[in-house]
């Protein structure tokens, strides 16, 4: 994973609540089965209006944005991981909001981009320096927004989640390492206690006559 | 200290080990694979060569993308073909249990868990798919979750999560004529919005609950994302019990005694805490349906759009203005009055045999309004084939909707089930986001009963009248 540390960009704004996972990446292109080059299919529909109003991240000095400054709930609905692979493949870093849908949320930890909530006055004056098209900068490490009146504005993140970002750590990778052991011991008393949650391959005869797909 | 939760309970008994953060790596039973989900988390795995541990903790099936119609013909070449070949691929190459479109176990994740007693009381189970909370209706911690996360599952059997807080809601009293869990779903996510359970897992309960069947049950946690929450659950109780026994792979002989006596210890204790508490008066609901593009716009059906002249907050009138342009809609007119186009029924929330037999109930001897075209879609291959053998087709087909095979259709517009730009949907799915089912498309949730009423009125009615 490619790790996360300091980002200075335009920040473009998006003063919208609710922007769900079918905004972000419609539905029709999930049939595709890469998780690169996916950027061009984000915000399909708002970048390619019938009227031609052009979508913030095709306005200038927001085209190259690395930021996205954005209102409540950012990412709800559908758990689709291409809504983070088309962000960060367009070039989004980090996403400011004052809330995220959860699953968008933990996807993004899972992809180098780091998701901000800042609420309140901080959110607005973060918002308003997007909308001045003032670069803004968010630093991982001292858990900051410095905006470029100097101000520094601070947010949490879970200690896990930082260090997997600053490090570019495979999260997989690290419990197959450190804990494969517990997880073994674990599966066996499971085991043990609740037998029923483990399918025998008896059970499982039960597919055995499932029949040929066609084509 | 308090007693614990549901929720506590079928957490702790997954906790492999807690890290000093405060987060846990927790156990996962159960994983339902799809199509659109898991290619790239089997990639992953492929790439890094590692294992999948455990293949028989993971059942495969393809529900998205696959046509309704001409089940019986291979796919046309397409992207939709080669997601479903991708899929029999892996499941073929990882040994995971793979059930083809034309089979008869075939259908929506949600729908297909439940039937072949894969989803069970007490048991975590994920899925690449957010309505995953749908199976805790048997109380199950059931959760979805995105593919990054599948490929833990696949290598790991555990994923590293942080316990929510506890919310529950209480629902007090019996259905009214013409309501139904939707309506009580629907009417809890206009009251504490899309975001009001972020961070809480729901518990479901109170004395509404020993009315619902099991299938209601899973309509009113289905939803449960669209509160915010990907939790929530309901305790088991002797509805749950008797609607798992004898499934296919649900446990039996002494284990099923073993399983059931631990399922009876599952509801919440009680002196046990939530961090917080709705409540909702069942009795004095009625059937609601939304207007907007997002399910917290929703509103009794005796109401009109809203004028977002009246809403003092800026921010609200703005996404309110938003919403009734992208709807198409003009303030202040009764909802009754909105004309449509489309009809869906079916979804993982609403496509059940209990929601074809509502809905059947209603356009029995009766015909679709001329300018509508209807559709129902059933959640599974199981619920197609119990509803022709009770004649519901005839019902449906006899009033002008069209029959078709199971898969999630026209709820998310991967196949060729879609809206239009500018067509309007009388729908039972889940989700009214723009272009959620087509491009430009628009559409009104709603229970299944209420699906029908609109589909024979022509526009959006209140099922109470129709009747
Ligand atoms: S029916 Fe709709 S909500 Fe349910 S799994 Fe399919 S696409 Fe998702």
């Amino acid at each position: 994973m490619e790790s996360f540390t300091r980002l200075t960009s335009a920040a473009a704004p998006l003063p919208e609540a609710d922007i769900d996972t079918d905004i972000i990446f419609p539905a029709r292109f999930l049939l595709l089965l890469d998780r690169k080059g996916l950027g061009k299919h984000a915000f399909h529909e708002r970048r390619h209006r019938k009227d031609g109003v052009p979508f913030v991240l095709d306005i200038p000095p927001w085209t190259g944005a690395r930021i996205l400054v954005t209102q409540a709930n950012f990412g709800t609905g559908s758990s689709r991981e291409h809504a983070v692979w088309a962000l960060a493949d367009f070039g989004i870093r980090c996403v400011i909001a004052e809330s995220f849908g959860e699953i968008f949320y933990a996807n993004c930890f899972k992809n180098g981009t780091l998701p901000v909530v800042a609420r309140g006055e901080e959110h607005a004056a973060i918002m308003s320096e997007a909308q001045a098209g003032r670069e803004i900068t968010v630093d991982l490490p001292t858990q900051s927004v410095v905006l470029a009146s100097g101000r520094s504005i601070g947010f949490d993140i879970e200690p896990h989640r930082k260090r997997s970002l600053l490090l570019g750590l495979d999260e997989i990778g690290s419990i197959l390492a450190d804990d494969e052991p517990e997880i073994a011991a674990f599966e066996n008393r499971h085991r043990g206690a609740r037998p029923w949650l483990f399918l025998s391959k008896g059970q499982l005869a039960y597919f055995a006559d499932t029949i040929e797909e066609l084509g | 200290m308090g007693g614990r939760t549901l929720y506590d309970k079928v957490w702790d008994a997954h906790v492999v080990r807690e890290y000093d953060d405060g987060t846990s790596l927790l156990y996962i039973d159960r994983h339902l694979v799809q199509e659109v989900s898991s290619p790239q988390a089997f990639e992953g795995l492929k790439d890094s060569g590692r294992r999948l541990r455990r293949p028989q903790a993971h059942i495969s099936v393809a529900d998205h993308a696959v046509p309704t119609l001409h089940r019986g013909r291979p796919l046309a070449p397409g992207l939709a073909a080669s997601q479903v070949q991708r899929l029999r691929e892996n499941s073929a190459r990882y040994e995971i249990p793979y059930i083809p479109m034309r089979d008869r176990r075939h259908g929506i994740v949600h729908v297909i868990g439940p039937e072949l007693g894969f989803t069970l009381p007490g048991a975590t189970l994920v899925c690449g798919d957010s309505h995953t909370c749908t199976h805790g209706a048997f109380g199950a911690l059931a959760f979805g979750i995105g593919s990054s996360e599948c490929e833990s599952v696949f290598a790991t059997q555990t994923l590293r999560q942080r316990k929510q807080k506890r919310m529950r809601v209480l629902l007090q009293g019996a259905l009214p004529d013409g309501v139904t869990v939707k309506d009580m779903i629907l009417a809890l996510i206009a009251k504490i919005g899309t975001g009001g359970g972020n961070g809480h897992a729901i518990e479901y309960a109170g004395s509404t609950i020993g009315y619902l069947s099991q299938e209601a049950r899973m309509t009113l946690c289905n939803m449960s994302i669209e509160a915010g929450s990907r939790v929530g659950m309901i305790a088991p109780d002797e509805t749950t019990i008797a609607y798992v026994k004898g499934r296919p792979l649900a446990p039996a002989g002494e284990m099923w005694e073993r399983a059931v006596a631990e399922w009876r210890s599952l509801p919440s204790d009680p002196d046990a805490v939530f961090d917080r508490q709705v409540d909702i008066d069942v009795s004095a609901l009625v059937p609601h349906v939304s207007w907007g593009t997002t399910p917290q716009e929703t509103l009794p059906v005796t109401a009109s759009v809203p004028d977002p002249a009246l809403e003092s907050d800026p921010a609200r009138r703005t996404r309110m203005e938003r919403s009734i342009a992208y709807m198409g809609l003009t303030p202040g007119m009764p909802l009754t009055q909105i004309p449509i186009d489309r009809v869906f029924i079916g979804s993982c929330t609403n496509g059940r045999i209990e929601d074809l037999r509502l809905a059947a109930a209603v356009v029995r001897g009766r015909k679709v309004a001329g300018r509508v075209t209807a559709i129902v879609v059933p959640g599974s291959a199981t619920v197609r084939v119990q509803a022709e053998e009770e004649g519901l087709d005839r019902v449906f087909r006899e009033a002008g909707f069209e029959w078709r095979d199971a898969g999630c259709s026209m709820c998310v517009a991967m196949n060729d089930d879609r809206l239009s730009e500018g067509e309007r949907c009388a729908s039972t799915s889940n989700r009214n986001f723009e272009g959620r089912q087509g491009i430009g498309g628009r559409t009104h949730l709603m229970s299944p009963e209420m699906a029908a009423a609109a589909a024979i009125a022509g526009h959006l009615a209140d099922i109470r009248e129709v009747r």
